[in-house]
């Protein structure tokens, strides 16, 4: 029993990562209606700065703060250079846009990092496990920091003027313009947050997994399939189907498929999903009357 | 009928307006003006160029000539800017935004507004009851009419001095229709600002305007006092249809 309960701890703390960047592909999703394929390679980027950062000595949260506005800005550029343009282009430009950054990302990381696993540190510490063995110090530490950017993502959304602007410009942009919105800077605005939240999840899962440019491909996918199993159109959604497929997935690689055969289950929950319940678990269809 | 003889500064002045999509020109050329505390009616057919005429006022659509606000020009302003400087604009479809609440869409309104918003959200229940019994709700869920309440609650939070209306009317029920122009009435009365609404429905907006223009295909055909249009029979019979 104690086995199962480490496990399903271990889960909810993966699970977090994914959560963050299902909640990423959501905010660009809701604005562009396509997922971001290179959310993670832009995440496994960013947190290579943070290494070269804190091996050049740089203090770890200096380093962890410098590397999510780093990645803030990456996304603010990516989406004035790449997507501003493309904003009336057909589907296909969009996606051969993000595969090509998936690219970009990975080979630029691989051509200036190499493709060598790197440790990456954790801020919390090595010490041994927590809560009578449950967690270990830096699961404990990523799940608190990931509910932490959660929570402050939804109150930013929830409560502030900002918030609620770049909500209502990603719902409806030519009525935003007409209420005084400035649109375009929302929609940037709402890319450099997306990229700033893989981020961080790149710095709190690179400890787990070790820092390589491929880092990111399978989390990518469980994040994925936790957004589709939420819903894609929904945040708080896409966040709970992250940390179910986290938990399903540590469950079903220890005690089902086996670890090799883990990430495999992130697909058949993503076919299982859309061929079952296309809106997702807590995808509302959105009721409207006219 | 009368001609366009009103002196004075004009809040609005067009002149020469072309304005289109792509390689088309849909408007070509007309001149109108919109004075304060009035309302200025747009009539004309479906494709006309009426709503063409208010998305080229809000820099939604290319357009050559002059739109002159207050004395400084219009063209080539962003969309965001123009309805900072002042007009605001409840577009043909209403541009409710479904996902938010009626709270969230009347704090879009007053977007470009600072400070605290309750005393003008409780001037717009006094105008709108129906707004208040509905704040928490999504707005998505509103019927046709309450979604236009909303439209034009939001409109007036941006505290606009130009209100472009895009067909109120439409596609609500002749009651609510009633009450909705009624509203508007006294929204003139007491807001002082310019209107310009278009309308299919021109009995309704004649009634509720000083002045008129017809439009036809792009070119303003007739125009003068809503009044004396309204007296004249053969006017309405052969523009009109009523």
């Amino acid at each position: 029993m104690d086995g199962v309960l480490h496990q399903v701890f271990s889960g909810i703390a993966s699970g977090g990562i994914y959560a963050s960047i299902a909640l990423a592909l959501v905010m660009i999703f809701t604005a562009t209606h396509h997922v971001n394929f290179a959310q993670g390679e832009m995440a496994m980027f960013s947190t290579y700065i943070a290494l070269t950062l804190i091996q050049a000595g740089v203090p770890y949260w200096i380093a962890f703060f410098a590397t999510v506005i780093f990645a803030m800005v990456v996304g603010v550029i990516v989406q004035k250079v790449l997507m501003e343009p493309l904003m009336n282009a057909p589907v296909l430009a969009s996606v051969g846009v993000f595969i090509g950054l998936l690219f970009i990302f990975n080979s630029t990381a691989g051509w200036i990092f190499t493709y060598t696993l790197k440790p990456f540190p954790s801020p919390f510490g090595e010490g041994g496990p927590l809560f009578g063995g449950f967690f270990s110090r830096h699961e404990l530490g990523s799940t608190a920091i990931t509910l932490v950017v959660l929570l402050s993502v939804w109150a930013f959304f929830r409560f502030t003027r900002l918030g609620l602007a770049m909500r209502a410009a990603a719902y409806n942009p030519s009525s935003s313009r007409l209420s005084g919105v400035p649109v375009a800077t929302m929609l940037a605005l709402g890319w450099g947050l997306a990229s700033g939240i893989g981020a961080i999840a790149g710095m709190m899962v690179a400890p787990i997994v070790f820092l390589d440019p491929n880092m990111m491909a399978g989390v990518l996918l469980y994040a994925f399939a936790g957004a589709l199993l939420g819903g894609i159109t929904n945040p708080l959604g896409a966040v709970v189907g992250g940390f179910i497929v986290g938990v399903i997935e540590n469950l079903g690689g220890a005690y089902v498929v086996g670890t090799e055969l883990k990430l495999s289950m992130a697909l058949i929950i993503i076919v299982v999903v859309l061929t079952l319940k296309p809106a997702g678990l807590f995808g509302k269809v959105l009721s409207s009357r006219v | 009928m009368a001609s366009d003889t009103k002196s004075g500064p004009a809040l609005l002045e067009v002149k020469g307006l072309r304005a289109g999509y792509g390689e088309t020109w849909a408007l070509h050329g007309i001149d109108f003006r919109v004075d304060s505390g009035g309302v200025t009616a747009l009539l004309g057919a479906n494709g006309a160029g009426k709503t063409t005429t208010l998305r080229a006022i809000s820099g939604m659509v290319k357009t050559d000539g002059e739109i002159s606000f207050l004395g400084t020009s219009l063209r080539g302003m962003k969309t965001e800017k123009i309805a900072a400087a002042g007009v605001a604009h409840v577009p043909d479809g209403r541009g409710t935004f479904m996902e938010l609440s009626v709270e969230e869409n009347m704090k879009l309104g007053a977007y470009t507004r600072r400070g605290d918003m309750s005393g003008e959200f409780e001037r717009m229940f006094a105008y709108f009851p129906k707004l208040k019994q509905r704040f928490r709700q999504q707005a998505g869920l509103l019927s046709g009419g309450e979604q236009q309440m909303l439209a034009i609650a939001r409109a007036l939070l941006l505290k606009p001095k130009l209100l472009l209306l895009d067909e109120p009317s439409f596609g609500l029920a002749p009651l609510i229709v009633r009450e909705i122009f009624d509203i508007m009435r006294e929204i003139k009365d007491k807001e002082g600002v310019g209107i310009l609404v278009v309308e299919q429905n021109a009995s309704l907006a004649l009634d509720i305007s000083e002045r008129a223009y017809l439009l036809e295909t792009g070119r303003i055909v007739m125009s003068g006092a809503s009044a004396e249009i309204a007296k004249d029979e053969g006017l309405r019979r052969s523009y009109l249809g009523y």
